[in-house]
């Protein structure tokens, strides 16, 4: 079909018109005169509707077997990169989701491979990001905008939920193959033999990056060793801090208040001063400890002697509190100096400790186990430290 | 970088080599390279790279693996304490809870 055939009939192209010259004969290429003329253009579906919002990274619609499917960029745009960092400091990170349902990457056929993709939005975008030149469906299924890995860990991205999916939006009309791409970290939730019998069709595993995809189809479906595994890269690290201290911040919260308030109390009864002076450097050597254990600790995790994570807290928390009291305090070996250096050890061992669960090689067996010798050896520590500081009041 | 190592000797991971068919599927699925299959059978060779997340359990089509799986977040154990419940990471974000 040529574009004067698609634009208009008789085949005269309108005058005026803003058709770019050789554009592709798409429907959507058809645009109609400027001015006067009448349109020849057939009709274009607008997916507008009142009350509903279309998503900025929809960029087109397929006719398909089973109805219009949107097709997604490839490419993110600003609201999807700011959505990301936003994400990181834990803004929003409760609503973060795309709707469920079959989208389209490019122009998949029936021969296409289909995707299986969590509705959190973070991961859909790397998915789509990460698909090369490759033409594909993704079906996203409802795991309440939680990542694979966790949703799989509850059981919501699981077995039963692609089956219900792969059902409902008749999966078996667009595609003529039997097969589903299932993220390998989805796995925990997935049973494969139960989703064949489910649905029929048949589970393959693919890597654990979605940067790895094109690599993954260009092998015929293969993935190499090191495509299957969790590594716990310096980067991975650094990004998940802001996500620990936002884990902790109604504790942060509450913990500089009494200590502001515990910091008036002296032979006075209590000053507001000496809650502000007092109170504020305990509150600033306590955040020091949680920097320590939080952010310092998983940036050195592989470096730091021990295996525990409470114990690799306890090295960045001394050395924190030695550099700490050295600079502030002349009389080393004073109580003060004591109590400060169980306050910011005890705490950066504890917040270290909290990492567990953003690394990617602890069981919970183990946390379990670390857990039972470390609280009450942090706990114990904390009183003394808070005794001693108090006790230095009078 | 290598594999880093957690605890030795806690990891609650058991395969019955007895029922394994030698699919390869626990070898695929496993994140921490825990499986080798050799001999049409599955073997467990880093069990203390086990991070019990129960993939291999799951898609073991005979059920010759069992694993205490379960989540490693110490505020979930640390809830799971104080309330009794199983516990449950509450990570709605995050790239890896
Ligand atoms: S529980 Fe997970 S980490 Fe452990 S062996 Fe099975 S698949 Fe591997
Ligand atoms: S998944 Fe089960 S049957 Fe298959 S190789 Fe592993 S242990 Fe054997």
């Amino acid at each position: 079909m040529t574009e004067t055939e698609n634009c208009c009939t008789p085949k005269v192209a309108p005058t005026d018109s803003c058709c770019p010259v050789n554009a592709p004969d798409t429907v959507q290429n058809c645009c109609p005169p400027k001015s006067g003329k009448q349109s020849c253009c057939p009709p274009v579906a607008d997916h507008r509707k009142p009350e509903y919002k279309l998503e900025g990274f929809i960029e087109n619609w397929l006719d398909t077997p089973i109805g219009e499917i949107p097709v997604v960029a490839r490419k993110l745009n600003r609201v999807d990169q700011f959505g990301r960092i936003a994400m990181r400091w834990g803004i929003g990170r409760n609503h973060y989701a795309v709707a469920p349902g079959i989208y389209a990457v490019g122009t998949p056929d029936a021969e296409a491979e289909v995707l299986i993709s969590a509705n959190y939005k973070l991961s859909f975008d790397v998915l789509r990001r990460s698909l090369g030149s490759i033409n594909a469906w993704i079906l996203v299924i409802d795991t309440k905008g939680i990542n694979v890995w966790c949703a799989a860990g509850k059981g919501t991205f699981g077995t039963d939920e692609i089956i219900r999916c792969v059902k409902k939006f008749h999966l078996t009309k667009l595609v003529t193959h039997r097969r589903l791409i299932v993220p390998q970290l989805g796995a925990p939730g997935v049973a494969a033999h139960l989703v064949k019998n489910g649905c029929d069709f048949n589970v393959v595993y693919g890597p654990v990056r979605a940067q790895d995809l094109p690599a993954f189809f260009t092998y015929n479906r293969q993935a190499t060793p090191a495509m299957r595994r969790v590594n716990f890269t310096l980067l991975d690290r650094i990004v998940l801090t802001p996500v620990e201290i936002t884990i902790l911040y109604r504790q942060i919260f509450y913990t500089a208040l009494a200590l502001l308030l515990l910091g008036g109390i002296g032979s006075q009864v209590f000053s507001t001063s000496a809650a502000l002076i007092r109170g504020g450097s305990a509150i600033a050597t306590g955040f020091s400890g949680l920097v320590a254990g939080a952010v310092i600790t998983p940036v050195l995790l592989p470096w730091l002697p021990g295996r525990a994570f409470s114990l690799k807290g306890i090295w960045t928390g001394l050395a924190i509190a030695i550099l700490l009291g050295g600079s502030l305090l002349p009389d080393a070996g004073s109580t003060i100096h004591i109590a400060l250096l169980l306050q910011v050890t005890a705490i950066s061992s504890y917040a270290a400790m909290n990492f567990t669960g953003s690394s990617t090689y602890t069981s919970p067996s183990g946390v379990e186990k670390e857990m039972r010798i470390a609280i009450p050896c942090q706990l114990i520590a904390v009183v003394i430290a808070l005794g001693l500081w108090l006790w230095t009041a009078f | 970088m290598a594999h880093q190592k957690y605890l030795k000797n806690v990891v609650t991971l058991k395969l019955e080599q007895e029922k394994c068919v030698g699919c390869g599927l626990c070898a695929i699925v496993c994140p921490r390279a825990v499986f080798k299959i050799e001999d049409d059978l599955a073997w467990i060779t880093a069990l203390d790279n086990c991070m019990e997340c129960g993939a291999c359990v799951g898609n073991c089509p005979v059920g010759a693996i069992t694993v205490h799986a379960g989540v490693g977040c110490a505020s979930a154990i640390i809830h799971s304490w104080l309330t009794g419940d199983e516990p449950s990471c509450d990570c709605g974000g995050g790239g890896n809870c």
